[in-house]
């Protein structure tokens, strides 16, 4: 399956290891979108590139391609179907008192601050 | 007499590349299920970010500069075993054997300190996460290890070269899953 030289793969590794700084040195200037697109959006296209030009996805039939899309559908299906009630602690018509308690008192007490 | 998941081949691909593929489907719900709960609990609980702000990125980042070096070694190994030299094969499969071997070495240190610290498991819902989350992905790592040592072994005697192959996509895919768990644990704070 793997069509490239040595060479190709070396150079990216070389990409790979610039957006690895690129992630740990961007989120240190601790600005929220910086963090985001350093951290997150960089992870996104790490992924990729081993994706890519390690597994050789372009390579393999579509529909294994499709497969795996399938695989993270479902986990899209999941966190829309959980996340309102793990993220959420009130809304229109109730509130989860217990999870709002449990918030306040945490950030006033971390739990393992054992310094 | 070769085995039946190297030349049947009813849907264009290998049979035993596309147990692989199978394989990292099925890890693909186990880990996005796995990491999609804590991407709500988090969002859910913003005293998370007082407890994650005692990971240490440094080290975190070290282990994937390791990871994707060994990613590396995999697919050169890859390429090797296509141009039909198993010792080189085998010799780039022991690279990334050494590669997850000096993860796990990084790993248990850090955790060590976490866990001296007081951070342990029970110290709140993020270490609950944390140390599941690194811990199911530190067993996929081990399990890539022996799977190729056994590969590396065959590999070095020019058989079943193909199983090179295999063995670097779970290898990648693992490496997958910590990119995504680096910036999870050790950067959102």
């Amino acid at each position: 399956m793997g069509q490239a030289g040595e060479a190709h793969y070396i150079k990216i590794w070389k990409i790979l290891t610039v957006l690895l700084v690129i992630s740990v040195v961007g989120p240190m200037a601790e600005i929220k979108v910086l963090t985001l697109i350093t951290a997150f959006g960089v992870a996104l296209v790490k992924a990729y590139l081993v994706a890519k030009h390690f597994m050789h996805i372009p390579l393999e039939p579509k529909w294994l391609t499709q497969l795996l899309i399938m695989g993270m559908a479902i986990i899209l299906v999941f966190f829309f179907g959980v996340a309102p009630d793990v993220m959420k602690h009130e809304g229109a018509n109730w509130e989860h008192t217990t999870a709002i308690e449990f918030v306040e008192n945490a950030k006033k007490n971390p739990p393992a601050d054992h310094h | 007499m070769k085995p039946i998941a190297t030349t049947r081949m009813a849907t264009g691909v290998p049979t035993g590349r596309l147990a692989v593929w199978w394989l990292i489907v099925s890890e693909v719900v186990l880990f996005g299920g796995l990491l999609g709960a804590y991407v709500m609990h988090r969002l859910g609980h913003p005293e998370w970010a007082e407890m994650a702000s005692h990971t240490k990125p440094l080290l975190g980042g070290l282990n994937t500069m390791v990871l994707l070096t060994s990613s590396l070694a995999a697919v050169l190994a890859h390429h090797a075993a296509e141009n039909g030299d198993g010792k080189k094969a085998a010799k780039l499969l022991g690279f990334t054997i050494l590669g997850g071997f000096m993860f796990l070495v990084i790993k248990s240190f850090e955790w060590t300190a976490e866990i001296q610290a007081g951070y342990t498991i029970t110290a709140g819902g993020f270490w609950s996460f944390y140390y599941t989350a690194a811990g199911i992905h530190a067993s996929h790592v081990i399990a890539g290890m022996i799977a190729m040592a056994f590969v590396a072994k065959d590999a070095a005697k020019g058989l079943e070269l193909q199983r090179v192959e295999y063995v670097g996509l779970y290898w990648h895919f693992v490496d997958v899953v910590w990119i995504f768990l680096f910036p999870l644990l050790y950067i959102a704070r």
